[in-house]
């Protein structure tokens, strides 16, 4: 390669590392902020900036939907298989809010612990499958954890 | 034989002879793909067992949104051969390719959009994904503002250039946007590495519409180049003959 030709391409490949690095300081330095949501175990690590709203995201666990008698309040408890937290929301939920699925919520919480929502977002995971498959992986699991129960019973 | 195939293509003049013949093969075969790929995705395909049959939209926004990163990627390669080698051909690449990135970056933002709206409940939220594939968006508006801003077509591409290496920086950034931070929105599907996380009946269609979105390209990259070459050659001999001929 010629020597003009090498000096324009070390030039380029200082310029292209020296803004990766930028961006890379740069967005290390904000990682908190560029946290969509929080994760229930990084609230009760107290990461949650105490006192202005946020949001929390996991799994809605099962069984845990109530509906107040107003008819529109709902609280339901998010979990990330480690820790939980109580959520409690008045609206139009998304869609795809059902128990076991992902949710993202926005608000705060209150003097007893509680996370009082001002918006519920549904979040979807990487999954898509047909209905049928969906039914006999789900089949397939409960069999599976069927069996599981059966051998610790005896 | 490659090198010189290669060669010859950095001349504008060979280079408009062969992408003419090549533009109909692309073009056929793109509409055939699509075609394809339509009637499977939207009427073949079984509905997703969650989201039913809204996810459909996803054989638009997720080769769009391959599609405009693939381009920027061409563009920042083309780019910085411009910038080393100054050849004439990959600055016609360059700004060739910048509209018809855009076009697909701002339909996967309108697609994803939405499908936001009934899935997660709003239209738009600002978290990492989204945010990064709006900044490429800006990325490639800007590098089609500052070609035009320029009147010297050499001096205008070599500032092209840059600014498209300058911007590569985001390509990784969205890629691993939602690995790196909690994001609204869902990993990828499907990764190089590890089984899909899509069921096949649905990933096929998925895969002919992205094979159809880069033919499109890849007929409109040559078509756009071969105007940029007609324009910044118009002075020459060959150009002129061209447009004798055309007036018989």
């Amino acid at each position: 390669m010629n020597p003009i030709r090498k000096k324009r391409l070390t030039l380029i490949g200082l310029m292209v590392a020296g803004i990766g690095v930028a961006t890379w300081l740069a967005l290390n330095a904000f990682d908190e902020n560029l946290m969509f949501f929080f994760s229930p175990s990084e609230i009760a690590e107290g990461k949650a900036p105490a006192g202005h709203p946020f949001r929390v995201g996991g799994l809605v666990a099962t069984d845990s939907v109530k509906r107040k008698s107003d008819g529109l309040t709902t609280s339901f408890t998010v979990t990330d298989n480690a820790e939980t937290v109580t959520v409690e929301y008045t609206g139009i939920l998304p869609d795809l809010f059902r128990e076991g699925q992902g949710i993202v919520a926005m608000g705060q919480l209150n003097q007893s612990g509680v996370f009082v929502a001002s918006e519920v977002l549904a979040k979807h995971d990487e999954n898509y499958m047909p209905p049928e498959v969906a039914d006999s992986l789900k089949t397939a699991h409960d069999q599976a954890v069927g069996a599981n129960q059966k051998v610790s019973v005896q | 034989m490659i090198v010189r195939f290669f060669h010859q293509m950095g001349s504008p003049r060979y280079f408009y002879g062969v992408a003419g013949k090549l533009i109909p093969w692309f073009m056929v075969s793109f509409l055939i793909t699509l075609v394809v790929g339509l009637y499977y995705g939207l009427f073949v395909a079984p509905p997703d067992y969650q989201q039913g049959e809204s996810y459909r939209i996803m054989y638009i926004h997720v080769p769009a949104a391959w599609m405009s990163m693939f381009i920027y990627v061409v563009m920042a390669v083309s780019g910085l051969i411009s910038l080393v080698w100054r050849i004439k051909m990959t600055e016609v690449i360059v700004i060739s390719s910048a509209t018809v990135g855009a076009s697909f970056t701002f339909l996967a933002l309108a697609t994803g959009s939405l499908w936001g709206k009934p899935m997660w409940g709003t239209w738009w939220v600002w978290d990492a994904r989204l945010t990064s594939e709006l900044l490429l968006l800006f990325l490639y508006l800007g590098i089609i503002a500052l070609h035009s801003a320029i009147e010297d077509k050499r001096v205008a591409a070599r500032a092209v250039s840059i600014l498209a290496l300058v911007g590569v920086v985001n390509i990784p950034i969205i890629h691993y946007s939602v690995e790196w931070w909690n994001t609204l929105h869902q990993p990828a599907s499907i990764t190089k590495f590890g089984k899909p996380s899509m069921d096949m009946s649905m990933l096929i269609p998925l895969l002919t519409m992205a094979i159809s979105f880069k033919l499109y390209y890849g007929a409109v990259v040559l078509m756009r180049a071969r105007a940029e070459i007609v324009e910044r050659e118009r002075n020459s001999r060959w150009v002129q003959d061209l447009v004798e001929q055309e007036a018989k």
